[in-house]
Formats: structure tokens, C-alpha cells, sequence
């Protein structure tokens, strides 16, 4: 039984490194800045949550520790990635970063130059009345 | 759904109290008697009882977990793939979700799913402009959004 547990804690462990080395693989290997974000935030999450919850797991049955704190890694990190993906993807395409030339299709250019012609503001107007909870 | 959710730790205490006994087990007791009441109430309150919510919410949480897997699986099917065969682009994609949290969340939620990003949010709040990666078909992809993440969503904040 222990000896179960610890094997399958290990391939947990295992299965996250490798998540991360074939997110760092596609880092290098995809064509353009978007794509590398799509393997940043995807594989590299999924790894670390593996990994977090294999010492989690490890903590809690052989050592008898309940560690909040990795839980709690893994809460933050799982909020937080996308939301850094997303910022690094709009940051990009906002400075011209241009698409892969294999692209073949593009909504977000015809919008951005509308909204420079019609002079309407980037930023969301602050809203007039307070939001019902 | 806080009120309720007040209410139900309020009954929980006032159990404990009748019974002079300040146990997690007599507190998880009296929780569960108060779930039972305000469930028996249910029609007075005007979003319908709690913890159905509660599940709408877990509901979601799952959904995220079962998409960030089976995204990490198609970017490393993608990377290992010998040829680059994907088809990138950007589209524009229009949700009925109206207020900042739901928008903040649907668009976490792109971000996980397999082979999309979502790039940029229109001032509006109404258009999410979408990188995916492999563009077969944009309304597939959108129809497959709309039908299991705005509908899981609107379960968790729509009455």
C-alpha cells in the first residue's frame, strides 16, 4: 500500500517535470509570440500544479503534515497564469508584434484601427452606476 | 446568496448554543438542520436556495481543472507533432455575458481551454477578440464557448 502511494506520487512528479520540459520545448520550438504563450500558460500550469500536488500529497501521507500553504500555491498559481498569459499576449499584439505569417485570420487588427480612426478611448469608461452585486 | 449562507452559520450557532456544546461535529450537525430549513424556505428568498449555487460553482471548478488538462494535451500534441500544421489566427467573438466579473471569468476560462488565448477585450466589455491555435472553424469553436462555458457561468451567476 505505502509502496503504491509512493510510486504513483512519483509518477505525479514525473508527469509534471515532463509537462514543464515540453512547455519549455514548445517555447523553443513554436513560430511566434502568441504560440509560445499558449504552451507558457497551458503545459507549464498543468506541470506545476503536478508537481505542487505530488509534495502535497507526499506531505500529507508520509510525513503526516497538511501543508495550506501548497494548497494555496496551487490556488494562486491556477488564478494567476492565464491571467498572465493573456496580459503578455494583449501587450504584444498592442506593441505590433506581428502573427506568424501561416496566420490566417485576423478580427483584432480591423477593430484596433477602427477604434485609433474613431478616436474612442482604449480604456473602459468608468462605469456610471455602482454594479448590482 | 451571503445572507443565506450567514443565516445558515447563524442556526448552526444558535444549535450549538441549545446544546451547551461547542463540538465541530454538534456545529457541522446544527449546519446541516440549517441547510435542511432554509431549504424548506427556499421560495422566500428571491435567488432560490444556496447551495444549489454552491454546486453551480464547484460545477465550474471542475470544468477548469478538465480543461486545463486537455489543453496541456493538445499543446504538447502540437509541439511533439513533426510538422508545424496549425493554423493560427485571431477572431472576434461576441458573448452575452454583461458584467466584469462574468467576462473576467470566461475569458480565465479561454485562456485554459485547448488552443485558445484570449488576447484583448473590446471597451465594451461585449467582444472578446480570441488567438487560437488551430482555427478549423471559428463558430465551431465559438458555438463549443457559448455552449458549455457561458452556459456554465450564467448557472453560477443568474438566478
Amino acid at each position: 500500500m505505502s509502496k503504491l502511494g509512493e510510486l504513483s506520487i512519483a509518477l505525479l512528479i514525473l508527469i509534471g517535470a515532463l509537462f514543464c520540459a515540453l512547455s519549455a520545448f514548445g517555447l523553443i520550438r513554436l513560430p511566434d509570440v502568441y504560440l509560445r504563450s499558449h504552451a507558457a500558460t497551458k503545459s507549464a500550469t498543468l506541470g506545476v500544479l503536478c508537481v505542487l500536488a505530488g509534495v502535497f500529497l507526499y506531505f500529507m501521507f508520509f510525513l503526516d503534515q497538511v501543508s495550506v500553504k501548497l494548497l494555496l500555491g496551487i490556488a494562486f498559481v491556477f488564478v494567476t497564469s492565464p491571467i498572465a498569459g493573456h496580459l503578455n499576449g494583449r501587450a504584444a499584439y498592442r506593441q505590433g508584434v506581428p502573427l506568424w505569417d501561416k496566420s490566417v485570420r485576423d478580427d483584432l487588427q480591423s477593430a484596433l484601427t477602427e477604434e485609433t480612426q474613431t478616436g474612442t478611448q482604449t480604456l473602459r469608461p468608468p462605469p456610471n452606476e455602482p454594479e448590482s452585486k | 446568496m451571503a445572507m443565506q449562507l450567514l443565516l445558515n452559520l447563524i442556526l448552526a450557532f444558535v444549535w450549538m448554543l441549545l446544546h451547551d456544546d461547542g463540538s465541530a461535529s454538534r456545529f457541522i450537525a446544527g449546519y446541516v438542520l440549517g441547510a435542511a430549513i432554509l431549504f424548506a424556505l427556499r421560495r422566500f428568498w428571491p435567488g432560490g436556495f444556496y447551495l444549489t449555487k454552491l454546486w453551480a460553482v464547484v460545477k465550474l471548478l471542475a470544468l477548469f481543472a478538465r480543461e486545463l488538462v486537455a489543453s496541456s494535451f493538445a499543446v504538447v500534441r502540437a509541439v511533439l507533432s513533426p510538422k508545424l500544421d496549425i493554423r493560427p489566427g485571431i477572431f472576434a467573438y461576441k458573448t452575452e455575458l454583461s458584467s466584469d466579473w462574468e467576462v473576467t471569468v470566461l475569458s480565465c476560462l479561454i485562456c485554459l481551454t485547448p488552443g485558445t488565448l484570449t488576447l484583448d477585450v473590446s471597451p465594451d466589455g461585449q467582444t472578446l477578440y480570441i488567438h487560437a491555435m488551430d482555427i478549423q472553424d471559428a463558430d465551431e469553436l465559438s458555438r463549443q464557448i457559448r455552449g458549455t462555458f457561458e452556459k456554465a457561468i450564467m448557472e453560477v451567476t443568474r438566478p
